[in-house]
This record gives C-alpha cells, sequence and structure tokens, in this order.
C-alpha cells in the first residue's frame, strides 16, 4: 500500500469516496419512496424495511454464497412489505403515517429477531468496480471504488427520471398521485397502482439495506442505520419528487456522514459529535427552507397527505 | 463442608423463587444436598459480536462446562433500570447468587442500587470502580490490564507498517481507550521512535458507519496497520483488511475475519477469571473485592501470530512477552511528553500497569495525532 | 352527536343496548385489536416451534405474577407514561410527532445541570427548579417542531425525528465536554445531584415517585382535552385543520400549545430519569422511551386516561423480556416483535369503526 501524504486535500477526497459511499442507500430509498409518494401515499415504514432488507439480504447471502442473491431476497422482502403497506392504507380511516411507524417497528423488530444468528458470520461481499486506475494515488483509487449498486442506482435514478416525463406508467402514476378523481375518470384503479408503486418503493429500500450489510460496512449488527430510512423519505421532499434530484441529495448527504471521520483524520477533533450530526442538521435545515405553510409544495402529488 | 452451606443458601433462594427450573439438577439422594450454583451474566450487546460481549460469553462458556454450576445469561440489556430489574429477576426466579453484570455502565447507580437488597448475593462488576469506603461489601469490581496487550499489537504493527503511521479507531476519549492508545505507539515505537499513530474517535461505543467511515478516513491518512477499541471490531477489521491494510484485534480473536492481515491481537482471558471466582465461591470462600490482573496474570492473552508477521517481528515480540511475564514491566517511562508539549513524567519516573494514577488518564502521548476533546 | 341527542329525548324505559353500544365500540374494537394481534402474535410462535402458552405464561409471571414482578413492570411505567403524551397531545390536533426521545434526553440534561449549579439547596427549592428546567427545555424542543409545522410547513413527523437524533448529538457533546464532570472519567457524565435532590421512592415500593406524576399528567391532559374548550377547540383541528382556521380558531398557537406541552411532558421523564435512577445526565438517558411511548399513545388512542393501563400492559411485556430471553431461548427483540403486531392491528381496526351495526345506534330509525 503505497499511501503518499495529501494533506488537507484528504478531506474533500474522503468527502467524495464518502460520497459514493455513504450514499448508495440513500439513493435507492429515496428512488423508491419518490415513486411510491408520487403515486400519492407516503410509507414512513422504510425504516424498518431498509433494516429488514439489510439483514435478510446478509442472511440469503450467507446461506446461499451468493450476494447478489442476497440482493434479490432484500428486494423481495422489502417488496412484501410495501405491498403490506400498501394494502392496509387503502383501507379506509387508516391513517398511513401511523401505519409507516408501526411498521418500522415491526420491520426492525423482525430483522433483530432473525438476524440474532448471523451477527458473527461473515456473508460474501458485493463487488466494486475501480474507477480511480488511472491514479496512482491509493487514497484516489480507494475513493473512486465505485460499487455496482451505486451505478445501477444512477441507471435507476436516469430511467425513474424518463419514465415520469415520456412513458404511460409514469404519467398513471403522477395522475393518480395528484387526483384520485381524476384518475378513476381516466379508468384507472388508484389502489392497485398506489399498492404497485408502495411494493416497488418497498424493494428497492430492501436493495438499500442489503448494501450496507453486504458492502458498506458490509456486516450485520443492529446498530447498521441510524435514521437513513427516515432521512431519505425528508430528502425526497428536499428533491422535490425528482428523480435527478434525489440522485444528488443522496449524494450530499453521504458527503456530510464522511465529514466528521475525514476532519478527525487532518486534525480537527473537537466537538466531532456536532459534525457527526452534521447529516441530520443539514436535512433539517432544506427542509426547513424548502418547505412553505401556505402553498402546497409546488410539483408536490396532490394527494400525498403531508401535504394537505 | 462449607460447599453445604453454599447450597443452603441457594436452596432457600431456588424455594422462594417461584418456578425455578434451575434448582432442577439436584442430586439424587436429597433435597439438602448441593443444588447448583447459579451465576449470571449480563450483557449489554449481543453475546457474538466478535468483540467485547463476546468475550465475556467466551468465558461464561467455560463456567458452564463446570460440574455443579448453571448458567443464565441475558443480552442487549441497556444501562438503565432495565439491569436493575434483569439482575433482581434472576436472583428471584433463577435463584442466582453470583452476578456478572459486564457492562461499564451497570455499576453505578444500577448495582449500588440493588446489592444492598440482596445481601445473599454476590455481585462482581467489570470494570474497575469498587471502593471499600463507599460501596456495599458484597459488590466486587474485577477487570484486566489489557493496556500491554495493546502494547504487544504495538510491536508487530512497527515491524509491519511501510508509512510508518498506525491508525487507531476508537469509541470515546476514556482513560481505558487512551491508554491502548498510548500504549500501541509505545509498542511500535519500540521498534522505530520516528513511527505515529492517527486516531479517530467515533463517539459510540457499537456504530458500524461510524466505525467503517474513520477505517477508511485512516487508511486515507496512509495508515496500513490499523486497531481499535470499540465493542465489536468486526466492522474495523473487514474494513481495514479490504484497504490493503493490517489490522490488530482487540478483545476477541478476529482473525478468522482477515486471516491473511491479521497479525496479533490482545484479547481478554475472562474464562480464566470467572472460573477461578466461581470456584472460590463454591468452596466457601469469599471473592476478593477488588480482582485485576493483566498479561502475567493470565487475565489478557494475545492471539497466536498471523501469517504476516515477519521473524524478526515474531522475536521482539516474544522477548517483550517475555519480559512482561515477569511482572512490572513499565509502559510509561519518563522522560515523556503528551502530544501537546506538556511532561507526563520526567526522566527516572514511570508508571507501572498497575499504577492507580493511569486510571485518570487524559493526555495521548507524544507521537499520537489527534486529540482528547 | 346527534346519537347523544336523540338517546336523551327517550325516555327511560326505552334506553337500551343501541344506547351505550357506541360507547363500547371505543372500547371493543381496540381490545379485539390486542387479542388480535395476540393472536397473530402467537401463529409467529408457533411457525417457530414454541409455545405461546409458555410465552405468555412467562409473561405474566414477569410482567403481572408476583409482587417483585409488578414492582418490575411499574418501576417502567412512569417514563412512559409521560412519553405517550408527548405524542397523545399532539394527537389530538392530528400531529404525528415521533421525536420524544429528544425531549427526554435534553429534558433530563437540564435538570442535571441546573441541579449541579443549585447544588447545596434544599429540596423544596431545587427539585421544582429542576423540574421546571426540564420541562421548559422539553417544552421548547417540541414547540420548535410545532412552530415549524404551522410557520413552514414542515411535517412534524420527520422533523420531530430529526431533533430527536440532533437531541443526542447535542447531549453526547455537553456530557462529555463543557458540562462534564472531571471526576467521571469512565463514564462521562454531569456531576452527581445532591442526595436532597434526588426523588425518592414511594413508600414500600420499589417505584419511584415519577409514576404519580405520570399518572397526573396523565390525568390533566384528559381533562385539558376532554373538558376545557382549549382542548375542545383542539379536537375540532384535529378533524380538519383548514376547517378549523376558517372557523377562526387559533390554529397556530393551538399547535405549538400543544406540542410544547407534550415536549414538556417528555422533559419531565428526562428529569425523573435523571434525579431518581441516574444522578446525573450521561448516555444512558437515551434509552428507547420515547420511542414505546408512540406505541402506547396509538395503541391508547390518544385517550390520556387509557394511556395509564396501556403503558402499564406494555411495561408488564417489557419486564418479561428478560425471563423469556432465559427460558424459551427467544432473543431480546421478540418483545419488539410482538409489540409491532400489537401495533399496527391497533391499527388496522381503525378501519372498523363504522362497519359493525351493532354499534350503530336504532337512533337512525327514530322519525
Amino acid at each position: 500500500m503505497n499511501e503518499t501524504d495529501l494533506g488537507l486535500w484528504a478531506v474533500p477526497l474522503a468527502m467524495i469516496g464518502g460520497a459514493i459511499r455513504v450514499s448508495t442507500p440513500f439513493l435507492f430509498v429515496s428512488l423508491g419512496e419518490c415513486l411510491t409518494e408520487r403515486s400519492g401515499r407516503i410509507n414512513l415504514g422504510l425504516e424498518g424495511t431498509l433494516v429488514f432488507g439489510a439483514m435478510s439480504g446478509y442472511a440469503v447471502a450467507y446461506e446461499s454464497g451468493s450476494a447478489w442473491i442476497g440482493v434479490l431476497a432484500a428486494a423481495l422482502a422489502g417488496m412484501l412489505f410495501g405491498f403490506f403497506h400498501g394494502w392496509v392504507c387503502k383501507l379506509p380511516k387508516v391513517n398511513d403515517i401511523a401505519i409507516g411507524i408501526a411498521l418500522m417497528l415491526l420491520g426492525m423488530g423482525l430483522a433483530f429477531f432473525f438476524g440474532k444468528p448471523y451477527v458473527q458470520p461473515q456473508a460474501p461481499d458485493l463487488p466494486a468496480i475501480s474507477f480511480g486506475w488511472w491514479s496512482d494515488i491509493s487514497q484516489v483509487q480507494a475513493a473512486l471504488q465505485v460499487n455496482v449498486l451505486f451505478l445501477i442506482g444512477i441507471a435507476l435514478t436516469i430511467a425513474m427520471g424518463w419514465m415520469f416525463r415520456t412513458t404511460r406508467i409514469g404519467l398513471i402514476v403522477r395522475v393518480v398521485g395528484d387526483s384520485t378523481d381524476a384518475a378513476r375518470s381516466m379508468g384507472l384503479n388508484p389502489n392497485v397502482v398506489r399498492l404497485l408503486a408502495t411494493g416497488a418503493g418497498g424493494a428497492l429500500a430492501g436493495v438499500g439495506g442489503a448494501y450496507l450489510s453486504l458492502y458498506y460496512p458490509g456486516s450485520w449488527n443492529e446498530g447498521l442505520s441510524s435514521g437513513q430510512g427516515l432521512m431519505a423519505v425528508a430528502l425526497v421532499i428536499f428533491a422535490r419528487w425528482s428523480p435527478v434530484n434525489c440522485f444528488w441529495a443522496a449524494l450530499l448527504f453521504g458527503g456530510a456522514g464522511a465529514l466528521g471521520p475525514a476532519l478527525q483524520s487532518v486534525g480537527i477533533s473537537s466537538g466531532y459529535y456536532l459534525f457527526y450530526a452534521a447529516p441530520y442538521v443539514l436535512t433539517l435545515g432544506l427542509l426547513i427552507a424548502t418547505s412553505s405553510p401556505n402553498r402546497a409544495l409546488e410539483s408536490a402529488p396532490g394527494e400525498l397527505s403531508i401535504t394537505k | 463442608m462449607n460447599r453445604r452451606t453454599i447450597s443452603r443458601r441457594s436452596l432457600l433462594k431456588a424455594g422462594a423463587a417461584t418456578g425455578a427450573l434451575a434448582a432442577a439438577s439436584a442430586l439424587p439422594f436429597g433435597a439438602a444436598h448441593a443444588a447448583d450454583l447459579t451465576v449470571g451474566f449480563i450483557y449489554v450487546g449481543p453475546k457474538d459480536d466478535f468483540g467485547y460481549n463476546q468475550a465475556h460469553a467466551e468465558g461464561a462458556a467455560a463456567v458452564k462446562k463446570m460440574a455443579g454450576v448453571t448458567v443464565v445469561e441475558e443480552e442487549n440489556v441497556p444501562e438503565t433500570v432495565a439491569v436493575q430489574k434483569s439482575m433482581e429477576s434472576m436472583i428471584n426466579f433463577d435463584g442466582a447468587s453470583l452476578m456478572f453484570p459486564t457492562s461499564f455502565g451497570y455499576f453505578d447507580p444500577h448495582i449500588l442500587a440493588v446489592a444492598p437488597k440482596h445481601p445473599d448475593v454476590r455481585f462482581q462488576h467489570a470494570g474497575g470502580l469498587w471502593s471499600a469506603d463507599k460501596h456495599p461489601k458484597n459488590a466486587g469490581s474485577y477487570f484486566g490490564y489489557i493496556g500491554l496487550g495493546q502494547y504487544l499489537n504495538g510491536i508487530t504493527a512497527g515491524h509491519a507498517t511501510k508509512s510508518k503511521k498506525i491508525g487507531f479507531v476508537a469509541a470515546k476519549p476514556i482513560p481505558q481507550v487512551l491508554m491502548n492508545i498510548n500504549s500501541f505507539l509505545l509498542g511500535a515505537r519500540a521498534v522505530d521512535p520516528t513511527i505515529t499513530c492517527q486516531v479517530i474517535f467515533t463517539g459510540e461505543w457499537s456504530l458500524a458507519v461510524k466505525e467503517a467511515e474513520a477505517t477508511n478516513a485512516l487508511a486515507d491518512q496512509g495508515c496500513d496497520v490499523i486497531t481499535c477499541h470499540v465493542d465489536g471490531p468486526k466492522v474495523v477489521v473487514e474494513t481495514a483488511a479490504g484497504r490493503g491494510a493490517f489490522v490488530c484485534g482487540y478483545h476477541a480473536d478476529q482473525s478468522p475475519l482477515a486471516p491473511a492481515n491479521y497479525l496479533t491481537g490482545a484479547e481478554w482471558n475472562w474464562a480464566n477469571v470467572y472460573t477461578g471466582m466461581v470456584k472460590t465461591m463454591m468452596s466457601g470462600g469469599t471473592i476478593d473485592n477488588f480482582v485485576r490482573g493483566g498479561l502475567s496474570d493470565d487475565f489478557v492473552k494475545m492471539s497466536p501470530l498471523g501469517p504476516a508477521v515477519s521473524d524478526t517481528a515474531r522475536n521482539q515480540f516474544e522477548a517483550a512477552k517475555a519480559e512482561i511475564m515477569k511482572g512490572g514491566f513499565l509502559i510509561i517511562k519518563g522522560p515523556i511528553n503528551d502530544n501537546k508539549g506538556n511532561v507526563i513524567a520526567p526522566a527516572g519516573e514511570s508508571f507501572a500497569e498497575d499504577d492507580i494514577a493511569l486510571e485518570s488518564m487524559d493526555y495521548l502521548v507524544e507521537g499520537v495525532i489527534g486529540s482528547t476533546s | 352527536m346527534a346519537t347523544g341527542a336523540s338517546t336523551e329525548l327517550r325516555a327511560p324505559e326505552q334506553r337500551g343496548i343501541a344506547d351505550i353500544a357506541p360507547r363500547l365500540e371505543p372500547l371493543i374494537i381496540p381490545i379485539g385489536a390486542l387479542l388480535g394481534g395476540l393472536l397473530a402474535f402467537s401463529v409467529f410462535l408457533v411457525l417457530l416451534g414454541k409455545s405461546p402458552v409458555d410465552f405468555f405464561g412467562l409473561v405474566y409471571k414477569a410482567g403481572f405474577g408476583t409482587a417483585f414482578s409488578w414492582q418490575n413492570t411499574l418501576s417502567r411505567v412512569a417514563p412512559l407514561l409521560l412519553t405517550a403524551l408527548c405524542v397523545a397531545l399532539p394527537a389530538r390536533l392530528g400531529l404525528v410527532v415521533i421525536g420524544g426521545e429528544g425531549a427526554v434526553v435534553l429534558g433530563g440534561l437540564a435538570a442535571a445541570v441546573v441541579g449541579t449549579a443549585l447544588s447545596g439547596a434544599p429540596a423544596a427549592i431545587g427539585i421544582p427548579v429542576m423540574m421546571l428546567a426540564a420541562m421548559l427545555i422539553g417544552g421548547l424542543w417540541i414547540g420548535a417542531v410545532g412552530a415549524l409545522r404551522i410557520r413552514r410547513g414542515v411535517n412534524e413527523t420527520i422533523s420531530s425525528l430529526l431533533m430527536a437524533y440532533i437531541a443526542i448529538a447535542l447531549l453526547n457533546h455537553l456530557v462529555e465536554g463543557p458540562f462534564r464532570d472531571p471526576a467521571s472519567l469512565n463514564k462521562p457524565s454531569t456531576a452527581p445531584l445532591d442526595p436532597a435532590l434526588r426523588v425518592g421512592e414511594l413508600p414500600g415500593m420499589d417505584v419511584h415517585w415519577g409514576f404519580v406524576a405520570g399518572i397526573i399528567a396523565c390525568i390533566i391532559a384528559w381533562v385539558l382535552i376532554e373538558r376545557t374548550t382549549w382542548g375542545f377547540a383542539a379536537r375540532i383541528a384535529g378533524g380538519n385543520i383548514r376547517a378549523a382556521q376558517v372557523q377562526g380558531l387559533p390554529v397556530g398557537r393551538l399547535i405549538v400549545c400543544f406540542t410544547a406541552a407534550g415536549g414538556a411532558c417528555a422533559g419531565l421523564a428526562g428529569f425523573f430519569e435523571v434525579s431518581a435512577i441516574h444522578g446525573s445526565a450521561n448516555g444512558s438517558l437515551v434509552s428507547g422511551y420515547g420511542y414505546t411511548g408512540i406505541l402506547i399513545a396509538f395503541l391508547a388512542r390518544h385517550n390520556p386516561l387509557a394511556i395509564i393501563p396501556v403503558a402499564i400492559l406494555l411495561s408488564g411485556f417489557e419486564a418479561s423480556s428478560g425471563l423469556i430471553q432465559r427460558r424459551m431461548d427467544l432473543p431480546d427483540a421478540t418483545i419488539l416483535v410482538l409489540e409491532g403486531i400489537v401495533f399496527v392491528a391497533i391499527l388496522v381496526s381503525e378501519t372498523l369503526y363504522g362497519r359493525f351495526r351493532i354499534f350503530t345506534p336504532r337512533a337512525e330509525e327514530q322519525p
């Protein structure tokens, strides 16, 4: 290992590396929530789905020997959680925010329950592609070590953006999200569309969780997530429900998460707890700055209950 | 024989408790004979975390094998009123008469609240807090001096590092952790006095994402041997090995996680400590209120040296270890300054591993890059 | 409301089951949902090869079966009553605030800091001041969530949870830095409180006075909501905020007041944790009481009086967690799964209101 001494340049480099590494779960969860919210439903239970996806991905990868089968299992589990959320929410008088919280608790409980035997064993990791081969500096190489899921996330972002803009499916989702009545008059069944959208959103959140346990940090334990799922939901609002904005926001949050350790490594170590709180403060600040009390948020789906 | 006295006591307790399954293995000769000694272990995290709790659980496993002893365990018990209730539940329902609450934060106020109410039960706490003038007689402390283990880690690190930079992922800047950081560096400097050690504090005893980020940040700074003091070193070990760095273990043996990169590790040998204490209790004696020991007392052991350790490293390691085994080895030896330029000890002064002054350590020695606040 | 009116119009001899039936609905449905949840959980256990009979037997024994068990259960209830109020009070306005944990830790820290500054003061002065400090800080913290909601339209669920994380980071930073007791080396804490400033236990029991405080708070909250105009206005606003605004109700003030009140309750829980249990503020204040409070509030359908039995029930579950771990070889997360299933069942049962004919009054047949 040949590490050149980068001095203060280590901080922005670490933040770029961190942005790529830490942002992937944010990206997947926020893309999933973006889809769900565009269809007019809010799913706050994604934190539980993320954690359960992390556990199930890890467990299945360990048992089967293949990380990708683990990812698939996590997606499936996430989809089931999403379907359950969607099915329950269409019952009248059910508070979908409360159901989200309940599923968050249930998802975490089930994940911790079934995950006990998997704290110790090592599951296979997801592969990464090195985009830094052109550099001799090993830190650059490490920072540009990009996991395949991140690349899939980029592809999904582009695909989703295009889907919402130009395809029929995207239009259906948007109509259902903006106005239930308009959708019905078009002959669509809003409940089915929302169910499918929530299921797909859950699947993506599950994959985001699998990334945490199968790549970075690459291990399963109960402290794996610290609110990433919740922050991703906030992220979607800040991103104005646009998939491409979700991508940039996820990168921003990933970088903020890497800030604390990077600063310590160059000698700025007082108040490190406050630096570790940076992502939360950032999320809150952006949420405050971009929300408005009177008008419904522009481009917010009309049927979304948080904006009513 | 005293053994009978103890069994009568635990019999009474078992009888008082409703449906205590623990008393089931009475000898066939009659109720007055030896009922099991029930020992309770309480962990603050999962038993198989490849770290702090696993080390204690491995000790508990050794106790389970002892004849005439029943072990009950509870994991993931937080440092709140819940642990008081867990202890009392083990006493009431399982008839436990010896408790090992293994997390530091269990002592004050929790053990101190429960111990006076159960004078027949012995509470041995993992930590160094018991003091004769303040605390109840049926409580006690045990702990190990693992700093010397980190010193030996440092020796292997000093030989393995090419960049002359080693790294330490630490949870919180408390004296025990600072001692480990300082020992790690001083061990490495025994090989090459120009080596520096970078430390990053995660702020939590167990937070996987922060530990991974800290390890990456250390690797980015050029550290090519990394160790840690967090509750579960699994993430640090795997991430460091993933970056191509060598790893020194802590708490328990993490070599299965990274066999090629694992140099050695400082491990607890609680099995030895626990079986000793249980034997004392079963033979009617009273366990000491203040039990401490280091490598030389077999409270701490080193992992087998890994394949990457060179022969020169091995020789220096073995030599140092032999010195330590004689007892009285001095890590903090004057003249030595801290990393802010203050004098810790002038020439001629030194601190032995059991020196009480070390328990208030609040400095990082010269050569450690980082600060305690 | 029409039900009540037409009931009173009928002669006493004509009143029957149809008159009390509607009042039974909010009791029967949640209890039915609770039983349904327990049944679903039992199926879960059976699928895993464990016996539900053993499980609930242990829950009974460890939670409610002996005097010791009752102490165990009740000693956990105090903070939960208060953190549940932190969810239930704003919920009457239709807000879902889940960040009570933040108010607990900062309230506890405030109490500890004030208590340290007041060392030497008599209990009669010191304890109320500490309580006020805790309630003030907790009230400000959650009140800010309410203010953000009404001024900037920020969703309170997300903002309260983010603020909980920020509060925990602040606690850690302050306890390890500016407010640290230099003698607390291995576990950074604020200075230990004077014995005079420590809240003690109820006579003869292992339960501290916070239990009584929590019950009093629940009663006050119930009176506030059900018997004052302020509470009445809140309930209307809870039904439909825009309609309430149109009617001229001071919705903004209501929101901030109720969230602040909830935060004050949670802050008080922090005070008791510091004064009755720990004796100082440190990282152990972060103990998840805020999150269990969410569950209790929803199970009790945000009725402050119902919070009391629900909190006792849930504390019984949590009290049994240790024995279940030891006897049935189930992980500690089992209780979390049980709570999650019951939570979902209660929420799903919301849809059953108004569906059952038996609960709808025959008053509709009246001319």
